[in-house]
């Protein structure tokens, strides 16, 4: 199957090479996320809509195509989130864990390199997320909250434009095999 | 079973951290507390970094206001400056629309209390030329304005109409060399012609080097040139240096002195007295008499109507025809005149009683300045009270004339040195000499004078 003269698609889990990243990585990118998140939208609001650790989530889980390392970072960084929000510990955690799971199966199948797929992941990701979090939000918290589809797909599309570029720019800090 | 978790290793994990967080969230709900030290280890390790993060913002804000931003204090800087200047513009327009406001109120107050009948006009261009001084006024011949006419504002005059046109005119400029005027001095009265030079001062040509004409002085129009009417300011002499023929004078016109906008075009010239020096305007002092002084106030001097020297001799006169029962003017053949010998000699008229009603005659007391028996201080009097009224009996003046004329070829001594002859016919009209003498004096009561 070509897409584009190009293979999207990985015939074997062989096929899709492992990045690996410096362990500090792991720790300043997340917390740069985070800190991005909760402290960029005090001087500019119209940058709250960026979900930034959800999409360094993304990346890490589907760049490290490992389910377990994916669903560690997300439950790590979705533990932060919940630890700086005034939710319950576990909302954000639940939610990152299954997205960095599902991405790093994803990952596995697709070739993550490419920036049509990075795009899709991005809004794919970023709806789910937001709809898990709204079930959850209204199942285990009894929140009734609203879920915006047309507002919540155009964020969707915002942020994984976003996510192209932060993915390109984390690419750089890959360790050369 | 081994293999079988190495199978779903992925989902039991998946499953196993899912279910941690279940429980931490069930924990947390239902308690409303939940583990704290998650949230310590998490504030703990973000909090520092947002700490420093901070202060590198705070930091580079404040660099950055304080030094990049410098830039938009330069522009601010330019945009106060261009705000000053515009300020300053709209400031100096206003003063410009104070002033002529206030250039028209003199215009008007000037065009009203000014005898010379004018129009009001405003410049609205020079003329070409660089040495040229030439004004467009926005009045023409519909106006009434001609060609020569003048132009003058309240400070002085300005120029003259030189064409005139049917909505504007052409006014050269005093300071125009073809300009010139005819100019006389404030204190001497010294004539001139005021000439341009093209340049700010104007010389006055044509006074002679004898004349007395001082830096400072007041020059006005003479009228002599028909075109400014007599006494309209021209300026004050600033520059005066000896010449031959004529001296060097230098006037600085006072007509332009605050600028030159709206003017008067003299339609109707009306001659007006030229002022008087400041000096001669002074008022004199003349303190009162001492105390047990004997001379008389100027009141308790002679009469009024013996103010004159020609009255004194109409009372002479009269006194020397009554003595000797003699009418003037009625002198029938044969009659003897009269003796005109013993006029001015009181001692030979035998102290007449006339002289006795009347000490203060002047016939009595004649009027010389060496005797002490002088009427009292006529140095000071006379010349401070009215003019005298004319005397209750003239002397009837006779038609004949040889009945008024002298018998004594010599003539009667004279009472003064500034009294006419007595020959010449004080008999036959003494008022007409009373009126050479003094003008002022008045008509007689018979209404005999020519």
């Amino acid at each position: 199957m070509t897409y584009s003269g190009e293979r999207i698609l990985l015939s074997s889990q062989r096929e899709g090479q492992v990045s690996r990243f410096r362990t500090w990585v792991f720790l300043v990118v997340p917390l740069l996320a985070i800190l991005f998140q909760v402290y960029i939208p005090m001087f500019f609001p119209f940058l709250s809509f960026l979900e930034m650790p959800l999409l360094v989530v993304v990346y890490f889980a589907i760049m490290r195509r490992n389910q377990i390392s994916g669903l560690t970072v997300g439950a790590l960084v979705g533990l932060a989130q919940d630890s700086l929000s005034k939710n319950p510990l576990g909302m954000f955690g639940i939610v990152n864990t299954l997205v960095g799971y599902f991405a790093a199966s994803v990952g596995v199948r697709l070739d993550v390199e490419h920036g049509l797929i990075r795009l899709l992941l991005g809004f794919f990701f970023y709806l789910f997320h937001q709809f898990l979090y709204w079930v959850m939000a209204r199942a285990l918290l009894g929140q009734q909250m609203a879920f915006d589809l047309p507002r919540t797909a155009v964020l969707a599309a915002l942020n994984a434009v976003v996510g192209v570029a932060l993915f390109h720019m984390l690419d750089k800090l890959k360790e050369r095999t | 079973m081994e293999s079988l978790l190495n199978r779903y290793r992925n989902i039991t994990v998946l499953l196993l951290v899912i279910m941690a967080q279940l429980v931490l969230l069930a924990v947390s709900a239902k308690n409303d507390q939940d583990v704290r030290f998650i949230r310590i280890w998490t504030v703990t390790a973000v909090t520092p970094v947002a700490r420093i993060i901070e202060g590198m913002r705070g930091g580079g804000s404040g660099f950055f206001h304080n030094y990049i931003l410098l830039h938009d204090t330069n522009a601010e800087n330019r945009r106060l400056h261009a705000e000053l200047d515009r300020m300053k513009m709209e400031n100096v327009f206003l003063k410009n629309e104070l002033n002529t406001s206030e250039r028209a109120k003199a215009l008007q107050v000037f065009q009203q209390h000014t005898p010379s009948r004018t129009v009001a006009a405003t410049i609205i261009a020079t003329g070409a030329g660089s040495n040229s001084k030439v004004v467009f006024v926005d009045r023409g011949t519909v106006s009434g304005v001609q060609r020569g006419m003048g132009v003058v504002t309240p400070d002085g005059i300005v120029g003259k109409v030189t064409a005139a046109y049917p909505t504007a005119s052409q006014v050269l400029l005093i300071t125009d060399p073809d300009f010139a005027a005819g100019v006389v001095t404030e204190k001497g009265q010294v004539h001139g012609t005021l000439k341009g030079q093209g340049t700010p001062e104007c010389k006055v040509d044509y006074v002679a080097f004898e004349e007395k004409v001082e830096p400072g002085e007041w020059v006005y129009t003479s009228g002599d040139d028909r075109i400014f009417p007599r006494g309209f300011r021209v300026g004050i002499v600033k520059v005066v240096r000896p010449g031959q023929p004529f001296k060097e004078i230098l006037v600085e016109p006072s007509g332009m002195e605050r600028g030159l906008e709206d003017v008067l075009i003299l339609i109707e010239g009306v001659h007006q007295r030229i002022p008087d020096a400041p000096s001669g305007m002074q008022p004199i002092y003349i303190a009162s008499p001492p105390p047990g002084s004997e001379s008389k106030p100027a009141d308790a001097a002679a009469p009024a109507s013996l103010g004159t020297e020609a009255d004194r001799l109409r009372t002479q006169y009269q006194t020397l025809g009554e003595e000797q029962k003699h009418t003037y003017g009625d002198n029938p053949p044969g009659a003897k005149p009269v003796d005109f010998t013993r006029l001015g000699n009181p001692a030979a008229a035998g102290q007449s009683p006339a002289a006795g009603k009347n000490p203060a005659s002047p016939a009595v007391a004649p009027p010389n300045p060496g005797t002490g028996n002088n009427p009292p201080s006529p140095a000071i009097a006379p010349a401070i009270a009215p003019p005298a009224a004319p005397p209750a009996t003239p002397p009837k003046t006779g038609t004949g004339g040889a009945g008024g004329t002298p018998g004594n070829p010599s003539g009667p001594p004279s009472p003064t040195k500034s009294a006419p002859p007595p020959a010449a016919a004080p008999a036959k009209n003494p008022p007409d000499a009373a009126r050479r003498l003094n003008p002022s004096a008045g008509p007689s009561a018979g209404g005999q004078l020519r």
